[in-house]
């Protein structure tokens, strides 16, 4: 089971109300290379991988969904005061039509999320393959958003977000290796 | 949003420091999961998962309780559906 602890990861902060900046972030929330994704992804992904990174997938799909929170404060804190004007000039007007302020799961361009978006092969190397991938996209993803602002509170958690991506990566492809390793051994009965 | 408590300096003092030392404990997780022999790496997670545990209480008492499903305590009446939440602070 899970529990919820009421407490961010890491601060989010934002400088000013910025619908267009929220759009753009939409991108980690219900994107193909986006936090849901990637929660959903390991998550389901565990129940077919050998024994000995289940572990290692479980936390990192946990890790996901606090993400997931940060990413979902950004955009609460860009739109929570924007009006139905100022939404339809950041290119949020069909959002707003049918969300108001709310948030949905959709990428940057308004496409709800999709399970097409991810995949479990049931074979490890394929998984975790997919996975160091994913966390790379992420990565870039993240790098070109930082790109996108000139708000330094918002970088500030952005960048947190991007260097967690390159740790995900690194224990996935550590993963990598164990699994290979043990391939190699003769198992003797 | 009505906080329960002034969303001030002490606040954010201490929020910090719990996430300093969660930081480090989900950073340790990982890494003993792909290195799971590392002694003295398991050694620095207990330590910290001790000091987590005081830093915890002493947040839960002045702000209220961190984690639902009876893993924290609550004052009368039932705290844990205060405000602020996460997104508001």
């Amino acid at each position: 089971m899970w529990l919820y602890e009421k407490k961010l990861q890491y601060p989010v902060r934002v400088g000013k109300c910025d619908p267009m900046m929220a759009k753009l972030l939409t991108e980690q929330y219900g994107g193909a290379d986006g936090e849901l994704a990637a929660a959903l992804r390991y998550m389901n992904q565990r129940y077919a991988i050998p024994d000995k990174v289940i572990g290692l997938l479980t936390d990192i799909a946990t890790e996901e969904f606090s993400h997931l929170e940060m990413i979902a404060t950004m955009i609460y804190k860009l739109t929570k005061d924007a009006t139905p004007a100022q939404m339809r000039a950041a290119g949020l007007g069909d959002h707003y039509a049918a969300h108001d302020n709310a948030l949905f799961y959709n990428n940057a361009s308004g496409v709800p999320w999709t399970a097409a978006y991810i995949q479990a092969k049931g074979d490890p190397i394929a998984d975790l393959y997919e996975d160091i991938a994913a966390e790379e996209k992420a990565r870039a993803t993240y790098q070109w958003l930082i790109d996108l602002t000139d708000d330094v509170d918002l970088q500030d958690s952005l960048k947190f977000l991007r260097e967690r991506e390159v740790v995900h990566s690194l224990r996935f492809r550590e993963a990598v290796e164990i699994l290979k390793d043990q391939q190699g051994k003769k198992v003797f009965y | 949003m009505n906080s329960n408590f002034p969303l001030d300096e002490a606040y954010y003092k201490l929020l910090e420091e719990l996430q300093a030392i969660d930081f480090v404990l989900v950073e340790l997780n990982l890494y003993l999961d792909t290195h799971p022999g590392d002694s003295a790496a398991i050694h620095q997670f207990n330590q910290f998962v001790h000091k987590r545990h005081e830093l915890a209480h002493q947040y839960e008492k002045a702000y209220g309780p961190l984690i639902n499903f009876g893993r924290s305590y609550s004052k009368s009446p039932w705290q844990w559906k205060e405000t602020p939440w996460p997104w508001q602070v």
